[in-house]
């Protein structure tokens, strides 16, 4: 009899002390305002209202960045600097997964983010998972979801962009074209996929309009990630003969400064790689993007779209890097001439053609 | 004249292809011959380009970083030998293991140490030996990295090692027979487990060549495959270490070779180009794997009675 007493206090303490913890915390009680309103006056005359609209403090939207790469990656390290710009800048709150990979777990972990998290708006790279977010997409409507993609917008939900700095590669090939002694140029690549191609066909375009006797070299390293196969690939050009490179992979760069000849970043200003040999790169800035993408989304107005126009030059998503002071070894004129060509397809009056078939080289 | 330069800018690139393979190769060596296949060469590589990297540009010094390759690389080895000598773990699983652990640690230590920069940190890298005159027609050959010089000689050495000191004769009784070694009074688990660290050692050397004189700079993914590539180069070269040079040099010269070829402009897909060395080694592989003779006791995990 005895031990069953016991044993309800004990279960009943027990009890006591979960409920407490379980109990939400004290709310502080709002004080509710008496306010004694004495109409002491008639307002007799008619007043004139002006309705200003004071927006409250921008709500923060929640996005999550999904990665198939780790972030060192240098387009989708683009985007999560963007990212992070926003954060840092009290427009977001971003959290991130990378180096999901390509074998499936993409459509999980946007699965469990949208369940879970239930963010405004998911950014990442679709390519090699390009169907796994659509899917997605379509069972989490309330969700915007903008991915770099190959691909177009899917409705309601998928925006689209890419990294459409073919502008600032027509204007480094128009310097590398107006630098080289031998008349013969090289670019290393990773792949001929669109992305790839069309960067190196605009710097092909871009060289031919500056000095039409120009020869190109394009070699391919058949990977995305392969500094040493790429600087082999450099040197082999520049055995070759060429004298300027353009390095769309890591690891040109310091093939030619070894030889010291000049060369071209690509995606991030590489100045610092070599700064006496790289004279400028083609940036890849998301910025104008994700601003875009925030402002759409905190208003209600998020629409499946291609965003590629935020990522050209004109709105300020790509742009030829700063020389670094390498402009006082170049001639004047060719300067010159680049400056104006920035200038004209920053106002709109000059388009770089997109070319996307695999470059065959020009020689 | 042309011929003259091409063959001399093939023959440089060859040899620079093959110094982390050689490396790399030397190092899965001692590992098959005492009975071990360590599948963990690539992560392995890895953690010795990014140690070696790492090491330099904190001390200032690159002999101190390659120092730091040969550690970090022996304490993988060791891992391994921990794993599959000592519990007997499946070799397969445990070298696969330490490849994703060896990379994983590398990646994360890279990011704490240098943290999220958009262009990879970079260090003034060994410089090419100028045993000849710059202008000199040879030169670009004659004038490589010092450790394409070690990796060569390291060739004769780990021939000597294996074929003729009594420690390289305990490696071999326990890769063909640990029963009767351990009969005969040699300690298995010990003898296996200093082939792992020297093994270890090496491959990460040949990682650190990439970072550490190639390139000057560590970026993820920078092994590529290289590491796998070795663990097809050890089939081809029969576990014999003279033929590990002689398999280095024909994958590093085809892969040179299908550089050169694809900025020659021919009017072939290049896709032909870059699968060329892969087709070699399979040819190579199919010829010479016919002979092959694998150590007997490769893949089988030692337990005493």
């Amino acid at each position: 009899m005895k031990k069953n007493v016991y044993r309800l206090m004990t279960v009943l303490i027990l009890v006591t002390i979960a409920l407490a913890a379980c109990a939400p915390a004290v709310a502080p009680v709002p004080e509710t305002v008496v306010e004694k309103v004495e109409i002491t006056k008639l307002v007799e005359s008619q007043v004139e209202v002006v309705v200003t609209a004071t927006p409250g403090p921008e709500k923060i939207l929640k996005v999550f960045g999904a990665f198939a790469t780790p972030i060192e990656e240098p387009w989708d390290g683009v985007i999560h600097a963007a990212l992070n710009k926003a954060q840092a800048d009290g427009r977001i709150e971003y959290t991130y997964q990378e180096a999901i990979g390509y074998s499936g777990d993409m459509e999980r972990v946007l699965r469990e983010v949208c369940e879970q998290q239930k963010p405004d708006l998911i950014l990442g790279d679709a390519f090699g998972n390009e169907e796994a977010v659509r899917r997605v997409a379509k069972d989490f409507p309330e969700v915007a979801f903008a991915f770099g993609s190959g691909s177009g917008p899917t409705e309601p939900n998928v925006a689209v962009f890419d990294n459409w700095i073919h502008e600032p590669a027509y204007l480094m090939g128009m310097l590398a074209g107006g630098l080289t002694k031998t008349n013969k140029l090289g670019v290393v690549g990773a792949m001929p996929v669109p992305e790839v191609n069309r960067l190196t066909n605009a710097f092909i375009a871009g060289a031919k309009a500056q000095n039409p006797d120009v020869v190109v070299m394009v070699s391919f390293i058949n990977s995305w990630f392969d500094p040493a196969a790429a600087k082999e690939a450099a040197i082999a050009m520049i055995d070759n003969g060429a004298d300027v490179l353009y390095a769309e992979r890591f690891g040109v760069i310091e093939a030619a400064a070894e030889k010291g000849l000049f060369s071209f970043g690509n995606m991030s200003d590489q100045n610092e790689l070599a700064p006496d040999f790289v004279v400028s790169s083609a940036v890849w800035n998301m910025d104008p993007t994700v601003d875009y993408l925030i402002n759409q989304v905190s208003a209600g107005t998020f629409t499946a779209q291609d965003l590629k126009d935020f990522s050209m030059m004109g709105k300020g998503g790509a742009s030829l890097a700063s020389f670094h002071g390498t402009e006082a070894k170049l001639p004047a004129d060719l300067v010159a001439a680049v400056k104006a060509r920035e200038a004209e397809i920053m106002s709109g009056m000059f388009r770089v053609d997109v070319s996307e078939s695999q470059p065959a080289g020009s020689n | 004249m042309e011929l003259t330069l091409f063959l001399v800018g093939l023959i440089a690139a060859t040899l620079r292809v093959a110094t982390p393979l050689i490396f790399g190769t030397l190092g899965e060596l001692f590992s098959e011959r005492s009975g071990v296949l360590n599948l963990g060469i690539e992560g392995i590589m890895f953690l010795g380009a990014f140690t070696g990297f790492a090491v330099a540009a904190k001390t200032g010094s690159l002999w101190i970083g390659l120092l730091g390759a040969i550690v970090a690389g022996g304490l993988a080895g060791m891992l391994m030998a921990l794993l599959s000598v000592r519990l007997g773990v499946n070799q397969h699983v445990s070298g696969l293991g330490i490849t994703l652990l060896a990379t994983g640690i590398s990646l994360y230590s890279f990011r704490v140490i240098f943290g999220e920069s958009k262009i990879p940190p970079s260090i003034e890298p060994f410089p090419m030996l100028p045993i000849l005159p710059e202008l000199h027609v040879l030169a670009p050959i004659t004038n490589q990295y010092l450790l394409t010089y070690i990796g060569i000689a390291m060739i004769a050495v780990v021939w000597w090692v294996i074929g003729k000191t009594r420690f390289g004769l305990q490696i071999r009784a326990v890769g063909e027979n640990p029963e009767a070694a351990d009969a005969a009074g040699l300690n298995v688990y010990a003898i296996r487990t200093r082939a792992l660290v020297i093994g270890g050692a090496l491959m990460a050397v040949g990682g650190a060549f990439l970072t550490l004189a190639q390139l000057g700079s560590f970026t993820f993914g920078i092994i590529a495959g290289r590491g796998w590539v070795c663990i097809a180069l050890i089939i081809f070269a029969n576990w014999q270490s003279v033929n590990v040079l002689f398999g280095a040099l024909i994958f590093g010269g085809v892969q040179a070779l299908q550089l050169r070829l694809q900025t020659l402009g021919f009017k072939l897909p290049y896709e032909l180009f870059l699968s060329l060395p892969y087709v070699v080694t399979i040819i190579a592989l199919t010829l010479a794997g016919r002979n092959a003779s694998a150590p007997s006791a490769l893949l089988k995990a030692y337990r005493r009675e």
